[in-house]
């Protein structure tokens, strides 16, 4: 049986684009690193903000909102859970709109996050849940407009979102 | 050694409108030397003052942003030293106020203290420019020129610990909704197109 289809990186960033995003914090990940990073990296309409640490992104993403500049952070999951108390801090505690791009290394193409085998994956919503932040889910190349919106919502309301990759980005 | 509140009193007299980025007992005294709505309140998440201090200075180009870090908040976040060297901003100026104590927390002595140059640190990422000052006099003869000239510059201040008169540790100003407000509407001016 064929594998089930990931996400189009060119997808992903027109819609980030849509969105009025402009500046990108990242930190390199294997499930976005070829479909959506390299290509990502190479377009002029988006300043990349590469980061040694990804928590670091969680400030200069919400001190990016106070300049009225959208933003997305770029990071594996592994990232996400580096920089929990910062997202608790500044995108929960104070109520900033942090918007984050999150690859789940290690889950299965044709699972739920929460079926993976990986524990690493298997928390992460969960994890999300109990903090009440925002999250979105793309597998495919149809979950993608789904971005949009998410990264308005985060912003309208002055809170964090997390869109989770579940498939390796395509290019 | 220099008093904290002393070299706060000569970052103030020179400010010139710069957006200041502090964090814990330095902010409490910052508010006291220079309440100002372009103060900006880095807490929550310790160590990541020169983060939003990098955030603002891409944000806002052509505006001086000010970062007063702490030794051990930047001991918390090194990476960012790499992370500002790189994307090389030249509005950025990085204090770190060294008084080899986590003051906030009871006066506790970070791990290196005494020992670590954080300049050496800072130079050797790759900012534009680093220094040590132990002295006032040293330091306010330096001062302009640190605030003018192009960054990332980073200057270590080594001051002595608990030095001030008892801080008001108001957590609840620290913590507040309107405080991050009044922040947003001072930037708005700022704002280009």
């Amino acid at each position: 049986m064929a594998m089930p289809k990931g996400p189009r990186g060119q997808d992903i960033i027109a819609a980030i684009k849509q969105a009025g995003v402009r500046h990108v914090c990242v930190l390199p990940d294997i499930t976005t690193s070829a479909g959506l990073l390299w290509p990502l990296s190479e377009d002029s309409e988006l300043r990349l903000i590469r980061l040694s640490k990804e928590d670091e992104g969680v400030s200069i993403c919400a001190a990016l909102g106070y300049c009225e500049k959208r933003s997305v952070l770029l990071m594996q999951q592994t990232g996400l859970m580096d920089s929990l108390n910062n997202i608790r801090a500044v995108g929960c505690d104070y109520e900033q709109p942090v918007c984050m791009i999150v690859g789940l290394l290690g889950k299965e193409p044709d699972r739920a996050p929460t079926a993976s085998d990986s524990f690493g994956v298997r928390i992460i919503e969960p994890v999300l849940d109990a903090m009440e932040i925002d999250h979105i889910l793309i597998e495919g190349p149809e979950d993608v407009a789904s971005l949009p919106p998410a990264i308005d919502r985060a912003y309208e309301n002055s809170s964090p979102m997390v869109a989770l990759i579940g498939r390796r980005v395509e290019p | 050694m220099m008093q904290r509140m002393a070299c706060f009193e000569k970052i103030r007299d020179a400010r010139d409108g710069a957006i200041v980025v502090a964090t814990y007992t330095s902010a409490f005294e910052w508010r006291r030397v220079d309440p100002d709505p372009l103060n900006f309140v880095s807490v929550g998440a310790m160590g990541q003052a020169s983060s939003h201090g990098l955030g603002l200075a891409i944000g806002l180009p052509e505006q001086k942003v000010v970062v007063l870090d702490g030794d051990g908040s930047l001991l918390m976040n090194m990476s960012t030293l790499t992370t500002i060297a790189n994307e090389a901003p030249a509005n950025l100026v990085h204090f770190v106020i060294e008084n080899g104590s986590y003051e906030a927390n009871g006066g506790h002595p970070i791990p290196s203290q005494g020992r670590t140059d954080f300049a050496g640190m800072a130079r050797a990422a790759g900012y534009a420019h680093a220094a040590t000052y132990e002295g006032l006099n040293q330091f306010a003869a330096d001062l302009p020129e640190l605030l003018s000239r192009p960054g990332p510059v980073f200057a270590a201040l080594k001051v002595e610990a608990g030095e001030a008169p008892p801080l008001d540790y108001d957590y609840d100003w620290l913590h507040s909704a309107d405080r991050r407000r009044e922040f947003r509407e001072a930037v708005k001016p700022l704002l280009k197109d």
